[in-house]
Formats: C-alpha cells, sequence, structure tokens
C-alpha cells in the first residue's frame, strides 16, 4: 500500500514538473530576446547580452506615455468599478427585498455574455453619442463591463462580514452608508483588494475595448499600442517587441505577486467563483 | 458563492426580516445601487437594445447605408446563414470552444489540480507559477509570445527537430490548432484555481472510506471524488465556454484570422465584416447571433446553479 502510493506520488511529481515545464517553454523567447541586440524568432540564448533594446523604447513615445495612458484608463476603470460595486453589494448583501433575487441573477447574466459581441453596437452607440476617442467614454464602458463579476464578487466578500457589528452601530444612530464607511469596509478590505486588483489587471490586459474605442496615437494605452512594432517597417524589430513586452507586463506582475503574497489572492478567487 | 447563490443574506437571530437600520423607506435603503445600475442601462443594455434594432437595418459607415438607414427585417440573417463565409466561422469557433476550452483548460486544470494534491511544495509551486504566468500575462504579449513560440523557427519546430520529428509552420498549417494550444496555455489557469478551490473542500474522510471499501484509483476519482465536484466542474465548464467564445485578441494579434479565413472565428469575421467592410448592420447581425448563443449558455448556468441550490 505505502510502496504504492509512494510510486503514484511520484509519477504525480514527474508529470507535474513536465507540464510546468510545457507552460515555461514559451516565455523563454521573451527572456533571451529581449537582452539580444539581432533576435529573430528563433530562441537562442544571446551571445552577448545587452539592455540596448531596453535603452531603445523606453522613451516617451514608445513607453512612457502609453504605459501612463494605461494606468489612468485602468485605473481610472478600476475605481469607477470598486465604488460603484461596494455601493451596490452593500443594499444586496444586509437588506433584504423582493429586488435582490432578480438583480443578482441579472448581474450573474451578464457575466456570461460576451463583451466581444457588444463591442460593435457599443461602436455604434459612441459614434451617436460623440464619445469615440474620449478617454472619459472608454472608461465609462470598460468599468461597465467589469461591473458585473465585481458586484457579485464583493458581495460575495460582503456576505462574510458579520451583520452583528453593524446592528450595534445602527443601534447608535449611525447611517446605512456610514456603517458601511466605518465599520464594513475596514473589515473586507482584503476582498476589496482582490476584486480591485483582478478587475485592473483584466483591463490591463485587455486589446479589443481601447482598441475599437480609441483612435488618436497619442490616447492609446500600452495594449493596443503594442502594434505600432508592425507599423510601416515590416519586420519588426524583435528585441525590442521583447523587451517593451517585459516592460508593459511588468505593473501586471507585481500586482499579482503583493496579491498572492498577501491575500492568497488567486486561491480566494477561486473559492468565490467554484459556485 | 455557494450560499450566496440562493441570493437572500442569512437572517441573524430574531431581528430577521427587519435587520436594516430602523428608519428610512426601502427605496432610500436601495439608493447605492443607483450607480451602478445607470451604468449598466446606459452602457450594457443600450448596446444590446441598439444592437437589436441594428441587426435589422442596412446600417453602414458608406454608402447607401451611411446616408438613410432602411429596415430590411431578416436580409442580414439570410445572408449571414447563407454565406460560406459566415458558416465557416461558426465552424471555427465551435472548434475552437471544444479544443481549448472544454477539452483543454478544463481536463488539464482538472488534472493538474488533482495531481497537485499528490505532489510535493515545490514541484507545485513551480507548476502554480508557470501557469498562472501564462494566465496574468496580458492577452497581445501572450499572443507575440506563442506566435514565436509556433513560428518555423520557433521553440517547438526546434524541439520537434530535436527528437527527430519533422516541424512545419504551424500559424500556416495549422493555424486553428495553433490558437487553441495558444488559448489552452493562457487559459489553464482558471479551471486549475477553480477545481483547486472546490477540491479543498471534498473532505479527505470521504475519500478515504471510499478506499477502504475498495474504491481505488480511477474508480474512486470517476465515483466518488467527481461527484462531489460537479457543481464546480459545470460552473467552470460554462465560464470558460462563454469566455473562449468572445476570444478576440489573442487570435488577431497571431494570425488576424489568417490564412486566409482558416482562424476567422466569429469574432473575427464579425470585425471584419462591421470595420473593415464597414457593414454595421451586417456585423451586429452576427453579434446578436454571439449574444444569443452567449445567452444560451449564460442561462443553463443559472438553471445549474438554482437547480443545485434548491
Amino acid at each position: 500500500m505505502i510502496a504504492r502510493d509512494r510510486v503514484s506520488k511520484l509519477t504525480a511529481n514527474l508529470i507535474l514538473a513536465a507540464i510546468g515545464v510545457l507552460f515555461v517553454l514559451p516565455l523563454l523567447w521573451v527572456l533571451f530576446a529581449s537582452v539580444n541586440r539581432t533576435a529573430g524568432l528563433r530562441v537562442e540564448l544571446p551571445t552577448s547580452p545587452t539592455f540596448e533594446n531596453f535603452r531603445a523604447v523606453l522613451n516617451t513615445d514608445t513607453t512612457y506615455r502609453p504605459v501612463l495612458n494605461g494606468i489612468v484608463l485602468c485605473g481610472g476603470s478600476a475605481l469607477l468599478t470598486m465604488i460603484c460595486a461596494v455601493l451596490a453589494a452593500y443594499p444586496l448583501s444586509r437588506f433584504k427585498t423582493k429586488f435582490n433575487r432578480p438583480f443578482l441573477l441579472t448581474v450573474l447574466f451578464c457575466t456570461g455574455l460576451p463583451i466581444t459581441a457588444v463591442m460593435v453596437p457599443v461602436y455604434g452607440l459612441f459614434v451617436q453619442l460623440n464619445l469615440v476617442d474620449t478617454l472619459g467614454g472608454t472608461i465609462m464602458f470598460m468599468a461597465t463591463a467589469s461591473l458585473p463579476f465585481a458586484i457579485w464578487l464583493t458581495k460575495t466578500f460582503m456576505d462574510g462580514v458579520p451583520i452583528s457589528l453593524e446592528e450595534a452601530a445602527w443601534v447608535d444612530g449611525a447611517g446605512s452608508m456610514q456603517a458601511l464607511y466605518r465599520i464594513v469596509l475596514p473589515l473586507m478590505w482584503p476582498g476589496i483588494a482582490v476584486v480591485l486588483i483582478f478587475t485592473f489587471i483584466g483591463m490591463w490586459g485587455n486589446f479589443f475595448v481601447p482598441f475599437m474605442l480609441l483612435l488618436s496615437p497619442e490616447r492609446l494605452p500600452a495594449s493596443v499600442s503594442i502594434f505600432t512594432f508592425f507599423g510601416q517597417y515590416g519586420e519588426p524589430n524583435y528585441g525590442q517587441l521583447a523587451a517593451y513586452s517585459l516592460i508593459y507586463t511588468f505593473p501586471v506582475l507585481v500586482l499579482y505577486l503583493l496579491l498572492s503574497k498577501k491575500l492568497g489572492g488567486a486561491f480566494a478567487l477561486g473559492g468565490a467563483i467554484k459556485g | 458563492m455557494t450560499t450566496s447563490a440562493s441570493a437572500v443574506p442569512v437572517p441573524t437571530g430574531k431581528r430577521a426580516g427587519r435587520n436594516g437600520p430602523p428608519r428610512g423607506a426601502k427605496i432610500v435603503k436601495m439608493f447605492p445601487l443607483a450607480p451602478a445600475i445607470g451604468l449598466m442601462l446606459v452602457f450594457l443594455a443600450g448596446p444590446i437594445l441598439y444592437c437589436i434594432y441594428a441587426a435589422f437595418t442596412n446600417m453602414a459607415l458608406t454608402g447607401t447605408g451611411a446616408a438613410n438607414v432602411q429596415f430590411v427585417g431578416l436580409d442580414n440573417f439570410r445572408k449571414a446563414f447563407g454565406s460560406s463565409a459566415f458558416t465557416n466561422s461558426i465552424w471555427l469557433t465551435l472548434v475552437f470552444t471544444l479544443i481549448s476550452a472544454i477539452i483543454g483548460q478544463n481536463t488539464l486544470g482538472l488534472g493538474l489540480a488533482l495531481l497537485m494534491r499528490w505532489s510535493n511544495r515545490i514541484v507545485r509551486n513551480f507548476v502554480g507559477t508557470a501557469v498562472i504566468g501564462a494566465w496574468v500575462l496580458p492577452e497581445v504579449v501572450a499572443a507575440y509570445l506563442l506566435s514565436a513560440f509556433f513560428n518555423d523557427d520557433g521553440t517547438l519546430n526546434v524541439i520537434l527537430h530535436k527528437v527527430g520529428l519533422p516541424g512545419q509552420d504551424w500559424l500556416y498549417a495549422a493555424p486553428i490548432i495553433a490558437v487553441s494550444l495558444a488559448n489552452i496555455w493562457r487559459g489553464t489557469a482558471f479551471s486549475m484555481l477553480v477545481y483547486s478551490a472546490a477540491l479543498s473542500e471534498v473532505p479527505k474522510e470521504i475519500e478515504e472510506s471510499a478506499e477502504m471499501d475498495g474504491a481505488v484509483g480511477y474508480k474512486r476519482l470517476l465515483f466518488v471524488t467527481l461527484p462531489m465536484i460537479s457543481r464546480a466542474i459545470l460552473t467552470n465548464l460554462m465560464l470558460i465556454t462563454l469566455q473562449t467564445l468572445s476570444v478576440f485578441g489573442l487570435i488577431y494579434a497571431m494570425t488576424r484570422g489568417g490564412p486566409g479565413t482558416k482562424s476567422q472565428t466569429l469574432p473575427l469575421y464579425m470585425y471584419e465584416q462591421a470595420f473593415s467592410f464597414s457593414q454595421i448592420g451586417y456585423g451586429t447581425a452576427i453579434a446578436l447571433v454571439m449574444l444569443l448563443i452567449g445567452a444560451v449558455f449564460s442561462l443553463i448556468y443559472l438553471r445549474g446553479l438554482n437547480s443545485e441550490a434548491a
């Protein structure tokens, strides 16, 4: 029995390690190419590693402005999502009305709708409302697109905060918004951080929405401006593309590490989703 | 989510039914919902209604449909279902969803989650980091990495040559397979996390007593463990199917739907019709088809949650 256990443990480890290697392989190219001045699509160990690719892309037009645009766009949208989600989650979590269940089912239904499909009509709507190529319009749309999921998650986290503390505050005459701000939020900040960071990561990687709704090069975030590497000169400079990809990826990696180190993030999220 | 699917907060103690602040009408109490509802009405319900309207018109960015928009009834849908490009994209979408989500991400994610329970910490952390790393990468970056991976000179062919197998330019020879594998690489983490969370709640005693009763290996997995996480399986399948149906950036950045239309899934076809060819009316008709498919899956998912909760 024990020997069999050990064999199956060993097999499990070996299979897992093999899958892990398969997942790492595609990453090698970007790491090697970013420090190789003559990088192509072939994976090769750079003979003389150099940071020249990074130096070449670190300028206003290529990196700083798109990254800043991304921060404004995704940061603004994520904040807006979070504010609306917390406000909406509070009555849904605390007050028992006939309205709650249909509303939550609608929210859940909306999380399933393919946002890609909505993009053509959204573009049409934006043309009519004169919102195409405006940062404000794009922020509002991106916030709305992630709102259903954020409301759902926030409510799940808020349900975990015991209501008895608020009842004491209500007896002392605190209004519900005061109770939310002073009692509930401080108790659920890890949940808030999880929702906020996941919303931001999702938006940071989102290509389609800003690609459709923003036009001027000076407004494009990093996820779209990466396309300019395949611009006028045909074959792109792969080394610089790789270096830029790493710079663009860096913020979400940091956020993700923060999440998993401090909050047990991804697994908490998995727990909230699994149904 | 297990409890919240019932949507009604569990009343505490004697104050059940009156567990709100003492004063204030219900309308006032629900007021904080207003910003969320406002945004969703304008930017979600609005476009969907607009979509239903535009799908039955000849709206276009150029030509006659631009000057005066007219109702054309079901013409757009007739045109779609009669067009080989549309049916081609439907097939490709089905293949893409089947290979990358239902078979790939789902099975691999479940497998990883199961194996992780048997593995040692170092291996588990290594695999977890690698799989989640692929998930956290921005869509377009992932697309470039995998383009390089599947390229003629790419890592995959280098490995295939090493073990004596013939290589090929995967993005030309089998583009839909290449983008499906790319989507598996990028999306498996989600299923893995959902299943890890679900499996962590399966009581060890049940599995152990099943083993005592002689259910070992795959039998225990099939008849004891999997039924206990059936709800998570259903949820996961629905969610990843919906996510996969709307994948755009990954395919667009890897192949632009090509070569020809060999990897042109529904979202890419819609984009091409609506923007490259300026046929907004026809494009929204396709969007409506996608929305309906999404709505059906979403409803099945809700039904599943409901009946399980009841």
